[in-house]
């Protein structure tokens, strides 16, 4: 047998961020040199920190980080301050060089990095660090306030980096809203094999991050750039380069938890698929959730309730009038409630809180009320892109999502929705407004089902003590019949069968 | 404070310099020959230089904070001063030092 030559593989350091790694396909270089650039507060120095923090900790990498700008102990504080175990690490595995220079500090001729780098060989050696951070190497550079003697130190921590197997990663300040390292620096980026841009903006008063890898040599990386939040647990960073596996489809079906919708639905919805609950305001939907979560608690299935702007006990308080009672599961652990404020972060970092919380309590079935709510905060186009990554993050793990949204504007027949995320729905159940006699009744009717049987009819929405039901369709003359119409009907067709009798 | 370092009873070993250099470097050396003539020229009774090896001794650099080569620490007369570079720029280092600058001919 011929043997094929396999083209070796660049190794990589995983940074402990799966959006990341994911966007590196694997993580930063091994044995190279990796540039973070970004403006004032824009997350690189916890980036770095938490790959020195990852790579020590799981990967047996133990690691030097050095300090240019801010002091070492406040690094590692903040470090501490995201749940990373530092005492633990620095007594082993990370070593934190202060590197920050008086301020008193008279400068009087020429000098180089040759005696930090012999220092911090010394350090490697001794402890086995094989990943090195330079945080804020620009401070580093400004004291030297030379172009060509700046141009020669990188080059020599470049070389040594490389001469000694060592992974460094540097950071640098650019200035606020460039994409490209200061002209002087301009250098820097072809010198670097991998380099990542992190960038902070405002759109509609709310700020969000993105971060773009903008080269890496010999590896492919996704071009886009990607939101990111820095949360309580550190960066994460939420995209993926689509090279997920696809979840097998399930076969059974999950219920509304109204009957009578189910059989609308020939069953329910397939589990794993997502339905969306569009209507206008006081429609209904919120209950419709209520109904779909009641009915998971049922099944004793996990369930989580996400509302936007309204009060969780209050949610409960309503939905109890109309029979559907999610105290006790509440209580019992199996549901969990997040009441979140719109207004209180960037959609994607609602998309975060809402992936955390899915991650953490592992719920089969996911209300999501309403999901238009992210439509209003940082821009429509994040917004859309979060709506679809959430579906797209629960079709993955096989929970069943219930959302709703509202529908604005003043013609009823425009079934659009906000987020434009009908299209990517799997069952579209649209709650409507019939005007008919001077009586303004819900109805209720199936846009779309995928995969399944649905029912044509546009029912009549009943809310009662009893719970939520969905009325007999009957007709007259073409139209539905609603409310007392309906009740009318109703009443003579009793009356006719029980003089039949 | 300067009338103190010109007094004549300056007790003898007072200014006490930490010279870190790169061993053979070309800065390193510079800076131990111009530190080497200030001292002969300004107290030339009364100091000491002691040099320390950073690619002998690289940990010690590391536990002093000294970032880069050559880097001179005036340990005594209090208060410490730091001079980083081969002290070519004399000026920068007799101001620092508050000695007497060089009259322009």
């Amino acid at each position: 047998m011929n043997e094929r030559k396999i083209p070796q593989l660049l190794e990589k350091i995983s940074s402990g961020i799966e959006g990341f790694d994911d966007i590196t396909f694997g993580g930063l270089p091994t044995g190279r040199t990796t540039l973070l650039m970004g403006g004032p507060g824009s997350g690189k120095t916890v980036l770095a920190l938490q790959t020195l923090v990852s790579a020590s900790s799981h990967q047996d990498t133990p690691g030097i980080f050095v300090a240019f700008e801010e002091n070492a102990r406040r690094v590692s504080a903040n470090g501490e301050a995201f749940g990373w175990d530092m005492c633990e690490l620095e007594k082993k595995d990370i070593y934190f060089v202060d590197a920050c220079l008086r301020s008193d500090v008279v400068k009087a001729g020429a000098f180089d990095l040759t005696g930090l780098l012999a220092a911090l060989e010394a350090k490697a050696a001794g402890m086995g660090a094989r990943l090195i951070v330079f945080d804020a190497i620009d401070v580093l550079l400004s004291l030297l306030n030379d172009p060509p003697a700046e141009c020669r130190e990188l080059y020599r921590l470049h070389e040594w980096l490389i001469l000694h197997k060592l992974t460094g990663i540097l950071t640098m300040k650019v200035e606020e809203g460039r994409t490209a390292a200061p002209t002087r620096y301009g250098f820097l980026p072809f010198m670097a094999d991998c380099t990542v841009l992190l960038t902070q903006r405002v759109a509609d008063r709310v700020a969000a991050r993105t971060i773009r890898v903008l080269k890496y040599r010999g590896s492919p990386h996704v071009l886009n750039e990607v939101p990111f939040v820095i949360g309580p647990a550190g960066v994460e960073v939420g995209s993926s380069n689509g090279v997920h596996p696809e979840p097998q489809p399930f076969d059974d079906k999950v219920s509304t938890g109204i009957e009578r919708l189910d059989a609308m639905l020939a069953g329910g919805i397939f589990r794993g698929t997502n339905a969306l609950v569009t209507g206008s305001s006081g429609g209904g939907k919120s209950s419709l959730a209520g109904a779909f979560i009641e009915a998971a608690c049922l099944r004793d299935e996990r369930a989580l309730f996400i509302s936007f702007d309204e009060n969780s006990r209050d949610i409960v308080r309503d939905l109890a009038t109309m029979s559907i009672n999610l105290a006790p599961y509440l209580d019992s652990g199996l549901l969990r409630m997040e009441s979140m404020r719109t207004e209180a972060a960037s959609s994607e970092e609602h998309f975060m809180n809402i992936k955390r919380m899915i991650v953490d309590h592992h719920p089969q079935c996911v209300a999501i009320d309403p999901l238009s709510a992210l439509a209003r905060v940082g821009g429509g186009l994040a917004a859309r892109a979060v709506a679809e990554r959430l579906i797209y993050l629960c079709r993955n793990k096989g929970i069943t999502v219930l959302f709703t949204s509202l529908l604005e504007g003043s013609d009823p027949h425009l079934e659009t929705t906000t987020l434009h995320v009908s299209t990517i729905s799997d069952s579209w159940i649209q709650i409507s407004y019939a005007l008919l006699d001077g009586e303004r009744n819900r109805a209720l009717s199936i846009i779309k089902s995928r995969g399944s049987k649905h029912s044509n009819q546009l029912r009549e929405l009943i809310f009662s003590d009893s719970g939520i039901t969905l009325a007999d369709p009957y007709t007259a003359g073409g139209e539905v019949l609603m409310g007392t119409l309906r009740m009318e009907k109703e009443t003579a067709v009793y009356m006719e069968k029980g003089n039949g009798q | 404070m300067s009338d103190w370092l010109h007094s004549e009873d300056q007790p003898k070993g007072a200014y006490v310099f930490r010279l870190y250099i790169a061993g053979g470097a070309p800065n390193s050396v510079r800076a131990f020959a111009n530190l080497y003539a200030i001292c002969r020229t300004h107290f030339p009774e009364s100091h000491r230089i002691e040099v320390i090896d950073v690619l002998k001794e690289p940990l010690r650099a590391l536990e002093e904070a000294v970032l880069v080569t050559p880097t001179v620490v005036k340990v005594s007369p209090l208060p410490e001063l730091l001079i980083i570079g081969d002290l070519s720029n004399e000026e920068e280092v007799l101001r620092a030092l508050g000695l007497p600058q060089k009259e322009i001919k």
